[in-house]
């Protein structure tokens, strides 16, 4: 006990010593809350559209202006040449071109009437059915104000839409649990193994090697300060998230802790593995990078689990932050209870055992 | 019983035999040195003896415990210093030291008398970070923590590397010092002067033994004549030296070639051949240390 004791305040006097750990660990969470949810959007704004208006009537007129008086879509635009259009288009000057054919006003009421045709640059696939949907919902939107205008009793709401526990679709809502997961992949992940790496680098483990000292003990000593660190580094990004967006966790925040509690172990046991089987900083850099790359891109953060095809699905299962990622999305927003969750907290509980279990089996004292 | 018996160890990383079938011993309070040039095994050797290996083949007892059996053991006897320095280098002097002590479960006050000549030429130092002290005052550092719980073996692996020419001498006196209270050294070194100061030595060349034995029989086993040779021109004078009749081998030493001559050799013939090399001048001289290495490895 007194040599864990010792070897604590050790780690603890090496990141106070380091010129620049402490100064991570306190100014990368609030960067890292405080700028990035201010462009990472999906929604898709600004999107460029062309008009060829062959008809000229009072239809494609008030189309043209609703085009115009939407906050998502910007007018670049309006023509009586489809060519025009199309270069405009390949330029990358246009996003989506609206095509009204001749006579449409007239046989608006004919089924089997010229259509309007949107044509959109889909290079960018989310900008490109985003701006249709949206250009679709305004020329629906038109053609029921005119039809409504002749015919006032039959205009009437078919469906109403509510958006639940994200009332204004505000997509930082759903990015800032994704930012406070990024921070502890990034700091309880890549720090202990680099702390150990280090150690391996400056020969110290060597001297550490001919000691006494048990490999539970050591690898214990270079985990514990981080999981502090990684629980006062969410403690920050909350306190930011609540000011900052007015963003409160919906539900308890002891669940959230208790998630992060067990999330920091599985990942600081994981990056400790990976440290075991490393000789340099480099090595351990390039494969932590290579399983953050798929624990950031397949777990939910950033892109849904559902869209995905079915073996990826299936393969999530194995990554340890997809769990936690659906415990601080639904406590953090829905307010869901231990008791709808508590098979993600069996997985991360397991995986921590797991990858601990992992570390502490492939630390070497003998080769 | 001997401190430590080593017994046919073996070690490969690899196709690289770095350890050959390396059997000897050492007594009680010896100080025995290892010497071989870079690549002999050195190193392999005492990451073996300190547990860090685990051998292929053959074994190895250090203070009566079994490298492989008794590792735990092992590690809370021995004190081992690497060739690299590695402390800590963000901690200071005395948190180095308060560090490792601990680790072993003493106390630096315990085992003050044992380190006190040592540690009291950076002591002044104390607060300073070990990084930031010069080469010599790092290794005090490493022999005063590798010395904190009082081990009976102590494994220096090359601890002169790099030290200037005083600190070097001071710091074999120290290890008189600690031979003196008893302690088993193992040390290498890849300088041929420094064995002398060895109670017995080892020579070692790519993983294996060329003989052991004190520096005084070592030199004795040399039983060739031996001339130390000088011209105005070294070079030539090498080049013909070889090609005289009766000469073994001539190779540089220092300010002369030395000039080892077998059964066949005669200076009058040796002078006349050479007869156009300005100021030539051959005289016997008393072998080396050195001398002997390199007889063993030719053979």
């Amino acid at each position: 006990m007194r040599t864990f004791i010792v070897l604590l305040q050790k780690e603890l006097l090496q990141i106070r010593r380091n010129s620049f750990l402490p100064k991570l660990i306190l100014v990368f969470p609030i960067m890292v809350m405080l700028v990035i949810p201010l462009f990472t959007t999906m929604d898709v704004r600004n999107v460029n559209v062309v008009v060829v208006d062959f008809d000229r009537s009072t239809a494609s007129r008030r189309i043209v202006s609703h085009i115009e008086a939407s906050e998502y879509l910007s007018l670049m635009g309006v023509t009586s040449e489809y060519g025009v259009a199309m270069k405009q288009l390949e330029q990358g000057k246009a996003d989506v071109v609206v095509q009204v054919p001749n006579h449409f006003e007239r046989d608006m009421a004919i089924s089997d009437a010229d259509k309007i045709s949107i044509t959109a640059n889909a290079v960018n696939a989310t900008k490109g059915s985003m701006g249709t949907q949206y250009i679709v919902q305004t020329i629906a939107r038109t053609l029921q104000e005119l039809q409504g205008e002749r015919n006032p009793r039959q205009m009437s709401e078919l469906v109403t839409v509510q958006n639940r526990f994200n009332p204004t679709l505000n997509y930082r809502h759903y990015m800032i649990p994704a930012l406070m997961i990024i921070l502890f992949i990034l700091v309880c992940g890549f720090l202990p193994a680099l702390s150990i790496v280090g150690e391996k680098e400056s020969g110290t483990i060597e001297q550490i090697n001919v000691t006494p000292v048990g490999r539970m003990t050591f690898t214990l000593s270079k985990l514990l300060p981080y999981w502090v660190i990684g629980l006062f580094v969410l403690t920050v990004a909350m306190i930011v998230a609540w000011l900052v967006y007015g963003l409160t966790p919906a539900g308890s925040i002891g669940l959230i802790y208790l998630g992060a509690a067990l999330f920091i172990l599985t990942i600081s046991g994981f990056s400790l593995t990976i440290a075991n089987f490393s000789e340099t900083m480099q090595q351990t850099m390039f494969v932590m990078f290579f399983f953050i790359m798929i624990f950031m891109l397949m777990s939910g953060l950033l892109t849904p689990i559902d869209s995905m095809p079915d073996w990826a699905q299936k393969f999530t299962i194995i990554l340890p932050p997809r769990y936690f990622v659906e415990i601080l999305r639904s406590v953090y927003l829905k307010g869901t209870t231990f008791v709808e969750l508590w098979t993600n907290y069996l997985a991360l509980g397991i995986f921590a055992i797991i990858f601990n279990l992992l570390a502490a089996i492939t630390y070497k004292k003998q080769a | 019983m001997s401190a430590i018996v080593v017994d046919n160890l073996s070690k490969s990383f690899g196709a690289v035999k770095a350890l050959d079938s390396v059997s000897f011993e050492v007594e009680r309070g010896e100080l025995f040195g290892l010497i071989g040039p870079d690549g002999a095994g050195k190193t392999t050797l005492f990451r073996l003896l300190t547990t860090l290996l685990n051998p292929d083949e053959g074994g190895a007892v250090v203070d009566g415990y079994d490298i492989v059996k008794d590792y735990l053991s092992i590690r809370s006897r021995v004190g081992y210093m690497p060739g690299r320095f590695s402390l800590y280098p963000d901690l200071t002097v005395e948190e180095n030291l308060d560090f490792f002590a601990a680790l072993f479960g003493v106390t630096v006050e315990e085992s003050y008398d044992l380190v006190a000549p040592i540690y009291s030429h950076i002591e002044p130092f104390r607060t300073r970070r070990a990084g930031k002290l010069s080469g010599g005052m790092k290794q005090k550092l490493a022999l005063s923590c590798a010395l904190i719980h009082r081990p009976s073996v102590l494994f220096l692996d090359e601890p002169t590397t790099g030290v200037d020419a005083v600190s070097r001498s001071e710091f074999w006196d120290m290890l008189a010092g600690l031979k003196e209270r008893g302690i088993t050294i193992l040390v290498s070194t890849p300088y041929m002067d420094e064995a002398s100061r060895c109670d017995r030595i080892a020579l070692c060349n790519e993983g294996r033994i060329l003989g052991v034995d004190t520096p005084q029989g070592i030199v004795e086993r040399f039983d060739s004549p031996l001339y130390a040779v000088s011209a105005d021109n070294m070079f030539a004078l090498l080049e013909s030296s070889r090609k005289v009749e009766g000469v073994e081998e001539c190779y540089p030493f220092g300010e002369a070639h030395h000039l080892v001559a077998n059964e066949k050799f005669d200076l009058e013939r040796y002078k006349t051949q050479l007869s156009d090399i300005e100021n030539l001048n051959i005289v016997p001289t008393k072998p080396t240390i050195e001398d002997m290495f390199i007889k063993l490895m030719k053979r």
